[in-house]
Formats: C-alpha cells, structure tokens, sequence
C-alpha cells in the first residue's frame, strides 16, 4: 500500500489526468442528456491537454522566452526553461475542441427546436411514433 | 526535383471554398462554376504529382522552409501520391452530382453546403500528405467537423446522428490525441520519420504499446471499425444526398491509409507492437467477425443507402483484417481495396442519389420496373454491384483475390471464410435489388405498354457512366497499378 501511495504521490499528475479522463468517458457513454455527453466530451480533452501540459513542466523551469544576444553569447540553458511546444500543440487542440464545442452546440440547438428535448430516449420515443 | 505541384492539391480546394463562401452568398450561379474549376485544377495537379513520383520517386517538402523535424514535413510517396489522386478525382465526379441534389434539397444554403465540402477536401488532401503526427489530429478533426456540419443539414433524424457522430467521432481523435501524446513524451519529437528513428531505441515497452493501442482504437472509431460503427449507418443514410456521395466513398478509406501510415511509418514494420502474433490474430479475428456481422446486418435494410452503409462497415472489415494478415499479399489487397471501394462506393452512391432524384426515395420495394425506366442508370447499378460482390473483371474482384490470398498465407482461415461469405451475402443482396428492378413489374404492369424512359438529370448521370466505366479500368489495370505503385509502397520485409 505504501509504495502504491508513494507511486501515486510520485506522479499525481497523470493520476488527475487518469480520474478526469474516467470521468469524462462515463459521461459521454453512460448519461442519456445530449448535454451531458457534450460536457463529458469537454471533460475528456481538457484531461488530455493537462496531460500535455504536465509533461512539459520542469522543476525550476522559467518561461521559454529568451533574451537574444543572452542566448548568443551564453547559449540557452535547457534544464532552466519549460518546454514550450507542448503548451503551443493544446492551444491549438483547445482550439479544435472549441470548434467541436461550437458545432455540437448548434446541432443540439437544431435538435431542441424538432423535438423539444434534449433527453435521447424522449427523442427515439418521438422518431419511433 | 522538387515542385509545388501537391501544395496546389490541397490549397485549390480550400481556396475555392472562401471563394464559395464570398461569392456564393450573393449569387447563386457563381457557385457550380468556383466548385468545379478549383476541384478539376486539383485533380489535373494531383495527376502531376503521381506522374513525377512515377518518375522520380518520393520526396518530402518542408512547409515555410522550418526544417524536419521542427517544422511541419509533407511526404508524397507512392501511396500518398495514389491517394491525392484518388480522392481528387473521386471528389470531382461526387461534385457533379451533388451540385444537382444539393440545388433541390438544400436552395438557398448551397454555398453554405459547398463551402464546408470543399474545406473536406482539402483537409483529405492534407491528411494523406502529412508527414507529421500532431498535425495529421488537427487535419482528422477539420475533416471530421466539416462532416458534422455536412451530415446536420440533412432532414428528419440527421441532427441527431449528426451529434452522435460528433460523440463518436471525437472520442476516436482523442485517443488518437492521447496516442501521440504518449509518443511525445517517449521520443520529444512528433514527425513521423524521426518518431520512427527514436522509438526503437526508447526503454519502456508498456508506454509504447499503450500509445500504439490509443492511435489505433482512435483511428478504428473513425473508420467504424465493427463493434465501434455505431455512428455510421445513421450518419451516412441521414444526410444530404450530396454530402454521402462524398464522405462515403472518402471518410472510411482515407481512415484506413491512416492506419497505414501509423502502421508503417510511425512503428514500422519490425516493431515489436506489429510483429506480435497475438495482436495480429486478435484483430483478424475481430476484422472476421465484423465483416460477417456487417454483411448480415446489411441483409435486414429495406431501405437501398442503408444497405449501402452496412456494407461500408464490411468493407472496413476487409481493409483492416487485410492490413493485419501482415504479408504482401494481404497488405497489396489492401491497398487495391482502398481503391477499389472507393471506386464502387462512388458508384453505388451516384446510382442511389440518381435513383432517389427521380423516384423520390430508396425503399426497395418502391424500385420495381427501375430497368425500364432508367436503364443507363441501373447498368451502371449493376456493374457497381458485381464489382461488390467481387465477379471478374471488375476491379472488385482483384483485391478481394489478394485479401484471400493473403489469408491463406497466413494461415488466417476464419478471414477467408468471412470474406467470401461477404461476398455470398453481397450477391443476396444485390440480385434481391436486380430481381425487384428488372423482373417484378408496377401493380398493373401486365400490358405491354412501352414505358417512358425518365432517366436521372445529365449532371448526374455522366459521372456515374464514368465511374462505372472507371471499375472495369482499374479492374484491367490492376497488374500496372500493382507493378508501378503499391509494390513501392509494401514495407521492405515483407
């Protein structure tokens, strides 16, 4: 028990990533709200970009911009500076998942005005009748 | 040498689209020519490119001059040169005919319709070109997203499958988003050559197989691999006419030259991950199952397009079992069958819109006496149909030949078995449509009376007689396409 402890402490981290992912998942297969399941799909990708996210941090790390004739003369000192491209690759998946967001939001706006719910076995009711 | 040539693939499309978009708003007219001129360039160029790959071989082009493996590589070989070409041209004879439908299911948002369609292109184009693994999540996401838009204005149930598929499909790029993730932080690099530099000598077997797992079940939900179809038939029988004879043919078939490219490129083929007996058996099998599954699931359809859909999902089945078999043999039908399906998608899918312009529906029982009444269009039908259920020298035939060689290679009989129950289950099924089309007549057809020939519009029915004149080509080319193309694109090994 104590090293399962130790490991999780170790890499709290992925652990979060793991439990929001879970999460996420559960919303998008189990609940039978459209809404719900949208949430759970924006649960899902933010899990994914904490995961990138995490895997860039460095103990001690400052932010990866560089003064120019600095780095010239001295060189950049990669052990003092957090890796920027994971942040640049999740800014453009956040950009993804808020056109995902944008598109599923109007799909389900379309939805309301046919059926006048958003619940799914309401709507496979009416389409059966 | 290098040229620009596939950079004119893929932007052509795209900039017809914002061309579309501004002039389509104000009038009507200026849409079918923008639409058609930006697509039939692209086609001509793609046609370049697989010519100067013919000539020279592959090369890789460096977009912004930001060098591999910083910046973003674009690799044309064989393979993504045979796919610019296919797709292109595939889009190309699509487009004629659902600027005919979509002018009469859709007036007054056909630039809406055709601005999305064409940003689809262009992302299938860039999907087929990427040399990077990041940017091929953010091109399967452009192309996804434009489908849901595509799929959505469709009526009745469409919205509804339109977000269910958004559920599905999302979730499928966010394992594949997690795969490369895993990758990144394994080797800290995202482009594919150099991925598959680093890898083999990355410890730590347990975080490879689980990004390898992700890539794939992300990519197999995207192609609606069997237990995870669920979105497909509704998406594909919902939506617009137009959008279906597009996304049918294409979405699946790119999907799978994905799993190609993740296969070969990213892990290569000594990697342990695709060496290993029992992921390959495992996913044969379940590739077995599926395509028996999706030929009897196809068998219960009253409805033609979703008959149709059914058989995408077995066809999926043949491509990924195909690719698993692991020998030339196999991967060879494979690739053919990226081609070849697309090819008789097409088909089935313009001879369904024809159908549905005239006759108003797809239910099978309303088809009786369709022989007489559109006979150019119902030949096509048949020659489509026979290339499905895989009767020479229709191209059908050829890769399905290959696929069952390939299981016999590999001692994978339960595939065989599948493969040719399919194509028992294809022949059921069409025969059932020819019996009803051809020999059971109207309630009060026992006269005589010649009756009146209405076929489907010009614009829809010359891309069909290409098409199905296309089928026998590439059935009688088989032997220069294999020789010319997919042999360069097998991976050394096998």
């Amino acid at each position: 028990m104590d090293a399962f402890m130790t490991e999780v402490v170790a890499k709290y981290n992925y652990w979060i990533y793991v439990i929001l992912m879970m999460i996420g998942f559960y919303a998008m297969i189990g609940k039978r709200n459209l809404v719900k399941k949208l949430l759970g799909l924006n649960i899902f990708q933010t899990a994914i970009i904490l995961l990138f996210i995490s895997a860039g941090v460095k103990r001690g790390g400052g932010i990866p911009i560089v003064d120019k004739h600095a780095a010239l003369e001295h060189g950049v000192h990669a052990a003092q500076t957090v890796n920027p491209l994971p942040h640049v690759l999740m800014l453009t998946a956040i950009v993804v998942s808020v056109s995902v967001t944008g598109v599923a939001l109007a799909v389900l706006l379309r939805i309301w005005r046919e059926y006048g719910t958003l619940e799914e076995d309401e709507i496979l009711e009416k389409l059966s009748q | 040498m290098t040229s620009n040539l596939h950079m004119y693939v893929m932007v052509l499309p795209l900039f017809g689209a914002l061309l579309v978009s501004l002039f389509g708003r104000i009038n009507r007219r200026a849409i079918l020519p923008l639409t058609l001129v930006s697509l039939a360039l692209s086609a001509l160029a793609s046609l370049g490119v697989m010519q100067s790959v013919l000539q020279h071989g592959s090369f890789s082009y460096t977009v912004g001059n930001w060098q591999p493996p910083f910046g973003i590589e674009l690799v044309v070989d064989h393979l993504s040169a045979m796919m610019l070409v296919l797709i292109s041209w595939v889009a190309l004879l699509a487009t004629f005919s659902s600027l005919k439908s979509v002018a009469r299911d859709l007036e007054g948002r056909e630039y809406q319709f055709f601005t999305l369609y064409l940003i689809l292109i262009a992302g299938l184009h860039g999907l087929v070109l990427t040399g990077d693994a990041f940017n091929l999540y953010v091109l399967l996401e452009i192309t996804s997203i434009t489908t849901y838009g595509l799929i959505a204005m469709g009526r009745g149930r469409a919205p509804l499958s339109s977000f269910n598929y958004i559920i599905m499909g999302s979730l499928g790029a966010c394992f594949y988003l997690l795969g490369v993730g895993y990758l990144y932080i394994l080797t800290g690099t995202l482009n594919m050559a150099d991925i598959a530099r680093i890898l083999p000598t990355v410890t730590g077997e347990v975080a490879t197989a689980t990004a390898f797992g992700f890539m794939l079940v992300g990519l197999l939900i995207k192609m609606a691999f069997f237990p995870l179809h669920g979105w497909l038939p509704h998406a594909y029988s919902d939506a617009p006419t137009g959008a279906g004879v597009l996304a049918a043919p294409l979405m699946t078939k790119v999907t799978v030259y994905l799993m190609i490219r993740v296969m070969f490129s990213i892990f290569t083929v000594d990697s342990p991950l695709i060496q290993d007996a029992g992921v390959q058996n495992l996913i044969v099998w379940v590739a077995s199952f599926a395509i028996i599954i999706a030929s009897v699931l196809a068998l219960g359809q009253k409805d033609f397009r979703r008959m149709l859909t059914y058989i995408i999902v077995a066809e999926v089945g043949y491509m990924v079992g195909g690719a698993w078999l692991a020998n030339a043999q196999g991967l060879t039908g494979t690739i053919l069958h990226i081609v070849n399906d697309a090819l008789m998608t097409l088909c089935l899918f313009l001879a369904a819109a024809a159908i549905s312009y005239r006759i108003g529906g797809l239910g099978l029982e309303r088809m009786t006496g369709l022989y007489r009444k559109m006979p150019i269009t119902m030949a096509a039908f048949t020659l489509g149909a026979f290339s499905m259920i895989g009767v020479p020298p229709t191209c059908g035939f050829f890769s399905k030949w290959y696929l069952i060689l390939g299981g016999i290679e590999a001692g994978q009989y339960s595939f065989v078995v599948a493969l040719v129950f399919s194509s028992l289950v294809n022949a059921v099924l069409f025969f059932r449509i020819i019996e009803i089309a051809y020999f059971r007549l109207d309630g009060n057809g026992h006269d005589h009376a010649p009756v009146k020939v209405e076929e489907a519009p010009m614009m829809m029915l010359q891309p069909l007689v290409v098409v199905a004149i296309l089928l026998l080509a590439v059935g009688f080319g088989t032997g220069p396409l294999i020789d010319h193309v997919i042999r360069f694109t097998l991976p050394g090994v096998f």
